[in-house]
């Protein structure tokens, strides 16, 4: 609807009538319909049977359950963990994808996220952390410092790859990753969870 | 802004006493003997008589023909900065000077750190032992001929 400087002259009901009206008849012809209540499905019945079971597989379940509820051991060693703060923070949060709460014991740990340069005067704590997270565990490696080294590559005091002390199962590469990536990261092991089976090597166990 | 010194200018700082230790004097630092007693002695005079109470730096340089450290001193009080080099002897093994960690607290981990990665030995230091590398480390990695 065009404006004019003369529109301002008359009421502002002429112009909007139309859409009132519009709007009015809308409403009416919802008054005269709704007239039944809307049913919803019963949960409440007595059916033992529908309340007590459904159908699923065991692997499914268990790798459900496994991955949807995953607590992850921090690990910051350096600017990468700036980044796995920001990941845990509001606006990324990672309880979005179960990892709710960064434990500060590694025995209440599943996941243990290796965030940042690893020095070898620091490779005996990350081994005996590792060794103390109870069963089943996953290491995520995040940034390149943890994955290869990175920049400090060839270095007579960094550990070239996080994997040459714990068993790695996802690398998050970037320098440092953004949360999203790591999000990702979390994500692709999630996919990595739901791939275990108890006709397999049991999960989370790489030694 | 705080005045550096020049070479000269810190030579006439210093107490008579002690010209005797000076061996070179530059541009812009003065290069001491490495005679450990005296050294001791006139450090403490730096920081008690001319009032050098605040201790910027402790480094040291290796040019393969011989190691330097590097002192820069700060006087809040007169506003001015001075530098001092020792070398260290010919050796490559065991080279050593005199820890100043009893007149400057703040020398301790900076020479901890030195012998760590330099394999420079400060004596009478109270704790000479690396700070940042593990024990039982091969070689010094500052150092230039230092192979990984």
């Amino acid at each position: 609807m065009e404006l004019n400087e003369k529109d301002f002259n008359y009421p502002l009901y002429s112009q909007t009538s139309e859409i009132d009206i519009e709007e009015g008849d809308v409403i009416n012809k919802m008054k005269r319909e709704n007239v039944e209540e809307i049913p919803v499905d019963d949960l409440s019945s007595n059916d033992e049977l529908k309340k007590s079971a459904f159908v699923t597989s065991v692997d499914f379940l268990l790798n459900w359950a496994r991955k949807s509820s995953i607590f992850p051991a921090q690990f910051g060693l350096a600017c990468c963990a700036f980044e796995m703060i920001a990941s845990a923070a509001s606006r990324f949060d990672l309880a979005r994808f179960g990892a709710e709460r960064f434990s500060a014991s590694p025995r209440q740990a599943d996941l243990m996220i290796v965030a940042g340069t690893v020095t070898w005067k620091m490779a005996p704590a990350i081994r005996t952390m590792y060794d103390q997270m109870s069963d089943p565990k996953w290491v995520i490696s995040m940034g390149v410092c943890a994955t290869s080294g990175g920049p400090y590559y060839d270095s007579y005091s960094v550990v070239p790859g996080v994997n040459k002390i714990v068993p790695v199962d996802v690398y998050v590469p970037g320098c440092p990753p953004r949360p999203d990536a790591l999000l990702y990261g979390l994500m692709q092991l999630h996919e990595k969870i739901r791939r275990y089976s108890l006709k397999g090597k049991s999960a989370g166990n790489n030694d | 802004m705080t005045k550096e010194l020049t070479g000269n200018e810190i030579k006439s700082t210093l107490n008579e006493n002690y010209h005797s230790l000076i061996d070179s004097v530059e541009a812009d630092h003065i290069v001491l003997k490495n005679e450990k007693e005296k050294l001791l002695s006139f450090f403490e005079s730096l920081k008690n008589e001319k009032k050098f109470n605040l201790l910027s730096s402790v480094t040291s340089v290796d040019f393969l023909s011989k190691f330097v450290v590097v002192y820069h001193f700060t006087s809040i009080e007169k506003n001015e900065s001075l530098v001092i080099k020792i070398p260290c002897g010919e050796s490559r093994t065991e080279p050593s000077v005199i820890s100043i960690t009893s007149v400057w607290r703040g020398a301790e981990l900076q020479e901890r750190e030195i012998y760590d990665l330099m394999g420079i030995y400060f004596d009478n230091h109270p704790n000479m032992k690396r700070l940042l590398l593990w024990e039982n480390f091969d070689g010094h990695p500052l150092r230039k001929d230092f192979v990984n």
